[in-house]
């Protein structure tokens, strides 16, 4: 479980980049922190693996205080999937790339091993383990370096703009990947600013603005309210903006889902038509 | 890493700022002459405050501390390493001497830092590269300097990056002996280069789609003119360099102690 309470945070060139920032985040749940650029999205989640400790207020993950341990002993339990996987991938072969990580944690040999070919499967990457990370395509690298992170099977995962880049199969498979992460109870929280895909995975939604927590609340709810979405920089998805347009129709505000819509179309259609 | 504080340029306007650059790169060569020329703490001192009205006319006093408290620490074992090893060369005896002597090299370095502090402070980068185009040094040279000033702090952005991705990952940078903690650094060196690579071929590519030596005579937007500061800044140059030679080849400097009547 994560929590924040008050968290304000200051970088060293005097941005203060949060202001007061508490939300709870429960074991389970799937997160999406959405909002423009600058709003404190990627500041938010480095406190979660203590890469960045509050200037002022509290961060507990599962009752720890993060000012008090290590990032190596929090990462242990929270893996955070960079953006770019060109900042962390350096090893010669995938395989070594992903057991990186492990032998930092101190895992046996032999368990290394099998966690390195499980990781590899998952995500399919199996042909390339001898190949250098290097010679990947960039969708090929961004699977890499979260192969390296699921590796060590961590009980909260964050992914940082993880569709960026990504073509339309990728961002399926992505989705896919979640939905089973959620289906083993992981804690997934994703800092991205794809509605379309917001949308299509229907996560809780934090929107934040300017270091703050504007809204938070189901996909449905917060991706369908136009006032709070104009806030913090974001279009609705399409199909809520055909919905909103469409309100004189007596049809519902909150739809996010594209078969949700096509049902009620259609429902309205065939009134019509009677 | 506050010593470099001290050479961070900040977009200001002061009768320092406005300076060519070269004439206050000629003053500072001139300083650093008349630097290494004495041995004695006195004529050190005056080179040292002579500075001063500089640092304050420019309005970097601030900064200006900054890169002197960093260059503390290298001071100190400067004046310690000089002092120690001058003393016990010596045979222990005349310590008053030693200390004077172990000042003089102190603030010599002193003096140098200030006066290369003071002109990276008042001195932009574009305004560098203008000034050593216009000193007629082939443009490839001055453009290569100008970038790789420019591109210091994004790359000390990103290696601040690669450090968080690779921490996230469990690497403990402070751990090990000494060995272990310089392996510990690969991590983050290897994506650093091959980052910073990548990121020169992409520059290239940029440079060449916007015409990149198109042209063999290039023009400049700015042309850096010598206005009267830059003049009064030429005659101050000469005028310190001029007294310090003179001084130092026809007058015998008196050492603190003996101005102070032998008090030890």
């Amino acid at each position: 479980m994560i929590e924040a309470k008050n968290v304000y945070f200051t970088y060293p060139n005097g941005v203060e980049a949060l202001k007061g920032v508490s939300l709870t985040i429960k074991n389970g749940e799937f997160v999406a922190i959405m909002g423009e650029n600058g709003a404190g999205k990627t500041t938010l989640v480095k406190h979660f693996n203590g890469l960045l400790k509050p200037t002022k207020g509290t961060v507990h993950i599962d009752g720890v205080n993060t000012t008090k341990v290590s990032v190596a002993t929090l990462a242990r339990n929270v893996g955070f999937v960079f953006q770019n996987p060109d900042r962390q991938l350096f090893s010669e072969t995938v395989e070594e790339e992903i057991a990186f990580a492990l032998k930092n944690f101190g895992f046996e040999e032999k368990i290394i091993k099998r966690r390195v070919t499980w990781a590899l499967n998952l995500l399919g990457l199996t042909q390339y383990r001898e190949t250098s990370p290097f010679m990947l395509s960039g969708g090929e690298r961004k699977r890499v370096a979260l192969a390296s992170i699921l590796a060590w099977n961590p009980k909260i995962l964050m992914l940082d703009e993880p569709t960026i880049g990504q073509d339309y199969r990728q961002k399926e498979n992505l989705l896919q990947f979640i939905l089973q992460m959620k289906a083993q109870r992981k804690t997934i929280i994703i800092v991205t600013h794809d509605v379309e895909f917001v949308a299509e995975c229907s996560p809780r939604v934090l929107l934040m603005r300017g270091g703050r927590i504007v809204a938070d609340g189901e996909a449905r709810k917060v991706l369908t309210n136009p006032e709070v979405l104009t806030q913090a920089s974001i279009v609705p998805p399409q199909i809520t903006q055909i919905f909103l347009q469409l309100s004189d129709f007596q049809l519902p505000k909150e739809v996010i889902d594209v078969y949700e819509a096509r049902e009620k179309l259609l429902n309205l259609l065939e009134a019509k038509a009677k | 890493m506050s010593v470099f504080d001290g050479l961070k340029f900040r977009r200001v306007y002061s009768p320092i700022h406005n300076l060519d650059p070269r004439i206050k790169f000629l003053y500072v060569c001139a300083i650093f002459v008349a630097a290494i020329i004495f041995w004695e703490l006195l004529p050190l001192a005056i080179l040292f405050l002579i500075q001063v009205p500089f640092v304050i006319l420019a309005g970097v006093q601030r900064e200006w501390v900054r890169s002197m408290r960093g260059a503390a620490f290298l001071a100190i074992v400067i004046f310690l390493t000089n002092f120690i090893f001058s003393f016990i060369g010596a045979g222990y005896t005349n310590p008053a001497h030693y200390l004077e002597y172990a000042s003089a090299m102190t603030l010599r370095f002193i003096v140098l830092i200030e006066s290369f502090s003071v002109f990276f402070l008042t001195t932009s980068p574009d305004h560098l590269g203008l000034a050593l185009e216009q000193t007629r040094i082939p443009y490839e040279f001055c453009f290569a300097f100008t970038t790789a000033v420019r591109f210091v702090p994004v790359l000390a952005e990103e290696a601040q990056t690669i450090m968080d991705a690779q921490k996230a990952r469990g690497l403990e940078l402070e751990r090990g002996n000494f060995l272990k903690r310089i392996r510990n650094y690969i991590p983050i060196l290897i994506p650093l280069i091959v980052s910073a690579i990548r990121r020169s071929l992409e520059l290239a590519e940029a440079m060449e789609s916007r015409a990149w030596g198109a042209t063999k005579n290039r023009t400049n937007l700015y042309v850096l003119k010598m206005h009267r500061g830059d003049f009064v800044l030429i005659v101050i140059t000469f005028l310190i360099l001029a007294v310090a030679i003179y001084i130092h080849l026809f007058f015998r400097i008196p050492s603190l102690n003996e101005l102070l009547g032998g008090l030890f």
